[in-house]
């Protein structure tokens, strides 16, 4: 099974910390801006969801198999 | 705690214009968690300081579903406060929340800009064939996000006035007896269900086709309630008002900062850093509003708010903390360090605030190129203020050039 890798771009992070609210697994919020907990995950769609979420489009998650943009939707 | 707090009435004092009430800074200072009494509901936590603010909006320690079933603090009767994406918690909020937000990200708002700046110059067209002086609230400020928001979700032009009217009654705390908000809330929510019925029969691409899609497709994801009164409600609703109102607010702020104004027109480039030091600087609620409640009890230096306490978090205060904003009572557009929680914080963020800044930098832009004499018709003490509304600003706002 394939796995997830999550990526915050920080310079573009606010810190609103959505993320670390709807997936307390996957972001925490350090020094201000949202970090990922873990670098690659399973397969889970609260990543997806949260990605989506980010009000700043700031996370992106890609399949570390294919390398395919997986969110935010184009 | 030990010494018992004295309890204040809130909020300290009427709006007046964009002024902060000073009551404020001293409790950020002397008092940082103070009691408060509402006009309505029970007594309250008041946050004052930044950190604090932004514990209380974002630690899910705190909830905002649990006000629901509580007396909770608030300026007026308004049953319909809690409806909507603010009055949930995870996991509904993440689950209702998600279906919208992707309509609003930076991305998709930047491919609205373009559509949005036509929107603006033809207003700007109209200032200039009607000539000074013009009335900038009805003829400006208001049709800028009710087209903007409009055309996302698919509203029809004819019907964009009434929906404008119905906007405003729902944000009215005591301009409108509590029947009559009533009344337009049922209508609001009636015309939704026939444009939701429209897309039933015919299908569409905009945002509420999308929302209708989902409903029927996957209903456990989206009741009709929700759907109707919720999301399509709620974003009708926090989509026109507050930045109809922020658009007179922010030229009220800079034709009353000369400087400033003058400074904006020869340094164009300045107009995003302006807007995000304009949204810090305006005490757009008249309020902290949307009381959270402990979850567990939760320590603020020496305060310990118990489990089952209300807090509110004053985003106002917040915005001029000393700690964090150098000189905060001052409006400098070339300020740097801005992290402003004017979109508010946590969870419940903006969910426009990206399409808000596209629209404000827009018309900003717009008037400092084309307008660049701007000024009041009527002075300063000319304009006039709305009351009784959840959000400032002003009612009329007449300008020359």
């Amino acid at each position: 099974m394939s796995r997830w890798a999550i990526a915050v771009d920080r310079t573009v992070c606010i810190g609103a910390s959505v993320c670390a609210n709807y997936a307390p697994e996957h972001f925490e919020l350090r020094a201000g801006k949202s970090h990922p907990r873990v670098a690659t995950t399973d397969p889970d769609e609260a990543v997806l969801d949260t990605a989506e979420t980010c009000p700043v489009s700031a996370i992106t998650v890609h399949d570390t198999d294919s390398g395919a943009l997986l969110a935010p939707e184009e | 705690m030990t010494t018992a707090h004295e309890v204040r009435a809130y909020p300290f004092s009427e709006p007046d214009r964009l002024t902060l009430d000073p009551t404020y800074a001293r409790l950020r200072t002397q008092e940082p968690l103070s009691r408060v009494q509402f006009p309505l509901g029970e007594p309250a936590w008041l946050a004052t300081r930044y950190h604090d603010v932004r514990t209380v909006l974002a630690d899910p320690r705190f909830s905002r579903a649990l006000a629901k079933t509580r007396d909770q603090p608030r300026t007026h009767p308004d049953e319909h406060l809690d409806d909507g994406l603010v009055g949930m918690d995870a996991p509904d909020h993440a689950r209702l929340r998600k279906l919208v937000a992707r309509a609003f990200t930076g991305r998709r708002v930047e491919l609205m800009r373009a559509d949005t700046e036509r929107i603006v110059e033809g207003l700007a067209d109209t200032m200039v064939e009607q000539g000074g002086p013009f009335e900038m609230v009805e003829n400006f400020a208001i049709p800028v996000p009710v087209t903007v928001i409009s055309e996302m979700l698919g509203v029809p032009a004819a019907d964009r006035p009434q929906l404008r009217g119905w906007s405003e009654a729902m944000v009215s705390t005591t301009a409108l007896p509590w029947e009559e908000m009533e009344r337009n809330a049922k209508e609001l929510f009636a015309y939704i269900g026939t444009l939701v019925a429209e897309r039933r029969r015919n299908p569409t691409e905009d945002l509420l086709g999308a929302l209708v899609k989902t409903r029927d497709e996957d209903g456990d994801r989206l009741s009709e309630e929700e759907l109707v009164m919720h999301v399509t409600g709620g974003l009708l609703i926090t989509g026109t008002e507050t930045t109809a109102s922020q658009i007179p607010n922010f030229l009220y702020a800079l034709l009353s900062h000369r400087d400033q104004w003058e400074l904006l027109c020869a340094h164009p480039e300045l107009v995003p850093r302006a807007v995000e030091e304009l949204v810090r600087w305006i005490p757009l609620n008249y309020s902290a509003m949307f009381a959270r409640y402990a979850l567990e009890d939760v320590q603020f230096g020496d305060v310990t708010v118990k489990a089952g306490e209300p807090v509110l978090g004053s985003v106002a205060s917040a915005n001029r903390d000393p700690e964090i904003f150098e000189d905060p009572d001052r409006l400098d557009l070339t300020r740097e360090h801005n992290p402003h929680i004017g979109f508010g914080h946590g969870p419940h963020h903006c969910l426009g605030a990206q399409l808000a800044r596209m629209e404000l930098q827009s018309v900003l832009s717009t008037l400092i190129t084309r307008f660049p004499t701007l000024d009041f018709a009527d002075g300063e003490d000319g304009v006039i203020w709305k009351q009784g509304m959840l959000v400032r600003g002003p009612k009329k706002l007449r300008v020359v050039w």
